[in-house]
């Protein structure tokens, strides 16, 4: 085999190895439906209310659906394609608002409410607690009130 | 006999007043907020005679126009989308109806309500529109409008103030140039 011959293979394989190797990275880059999706749920357009992105049949839902598809395929991670949207369409477009500004009420107030429902909650068993306990007692009343010695006396003539 | 020392029961301890102050104020508080979203929600559309929105339009090419800048025309604000089949039903009519005003002052503004802009450029070439056109970035002017969809077509007098509201498409060129001889007129 002459030494030409011997180049011109080599390179040949050296073309095809390379062929193989950015089909096998392109193969890579391509962003699944799954992977589309797993963002595309996170989100709705201001356009179908309340149908998150990943379901909702709408074209303009298709048309975020293959942007999302080609910010993955850039290369942009989960966090810059939501900020995308967000600059683009405004934060309603999140399914999970952020926690700045009055939104902050929406991830403090269940707490602080379940807070002082327990808070009050508990007072009022704590006070229960109190005024039951001497009810439970069967021993009978002792008392030189001369009102409840009456008062018994009553009671007796009248069960009698 | 002996002599009732007076309980404490009635008048409550001070964190306790004052938890129960807060409570209140977090009720109250929580009850404005919920008839302030409400009153935003019933206020509707900005309507003819109201003061046309303050916002500023980034073009495509990526200028800024003003509204404010425009004061003194006549201003078409057209809300669109390249999804919305209704808009193409006027989208012809509104670039024929540019080409009749725009030597006599009077400014379109085309909005892009919520869209992709290689497709809204696609959209724009195909009806060959060449008005003013740019996103509605963070859908803050139709937020400001309180539009309901697209297409949404707002008529600005020159002072300012808005001559006409056109929910849908306008059905023809007739419609249009009504709506700016209006605006003109005022």
């Amino acid at each position: 085999m002459s030494k030409k011959t011997l180049s011109v293979s080599a390179l040949i394989v050296l073309l095809l190895l390379l062929f193989i190797n950015q089909s096998a990275f392109a193969q890579d880059d391509v962003p699944t439906d799954d992977d589309v999706n797993a963002i595309a749920k996170q989100l709705y357009c201001p356009v179908c209310e309340n149908i998150p992105l990943d379901v909702c049949p709408t074209k303009a839902c298709s048309q975020w659906r293959e942007t999302i598809r080609e910010k993955l395929a850039a290369g942009w991670s989960e966090e810059q394609i939501k900020g995308y949207f967000v600059e683009q369409y405004g934060a309603r477009v999140l399914a999970a608002p952020p926690a700045q500004g009055l939104n902050l009420l929406i991830y403090i107030l269940p707490v602080v409410s379940f807070m002082i429902a327990a808070f009050i909650l508990g007072r009022a068993l704590y006070s229960w607690r109190r005024t039951e306990a001497p009810a439970e007692s069967d021993t009978p009343i002792k008392s030189d009130d001369p009102y409840v010695a009456r008062l018994e006396e009553e009671l007796r003539k009248r069960d009698a | 006999m002996t002599q009732e020392t007076p309980t404490e029961a009635g008048s409550p301890s001070s964190p306790r007043r004052w938890g129960t102050i807060l409570v209140w104020a977090l009720v109250l508080g929580l009850l404005a907020l919920l008839g302030f979203t409400l009153i935003r929600t019933q206020q509707g559309q900005v309507g003819i005679g109201d003061q046309v929105p303050d916002f500023t339009l980034t073009t495509f090419d990526g200028e800024q126009i003003a509204i404010t800048d425009l004061r003194g025309q006549v201003v078409l604000i057209n809300f669109w989308a390249s999804w919305c089949l209704a808009c193409e039903d006027e989208a012809a009519e509104l670039e024929n109806a540019y080409q009749m005003y725009k030597d006599q002052g009077v400014v379109f503004l085309g909005v892009d309500y919520s869209d992709i802009e290689r497709e809204a450029l696609a959209y724009l070439e195909r009806f060959g529109i060449t008005y003013i056109n740019g996103p509605d970035l963070g859908t803050r002017i139709s937020q400001a409008f309180r539009i309901r969809g697209v297409p949404e077509t707002f008529m600005v007098g020159a002072d300012g103030l808005l001559t006409s509201v056109r929910i849908g498409p306008y059905s023809s060129l007739f419609e249009i140039v009504d709506a700016i001889e209006g605006a003109l007129g005022q």
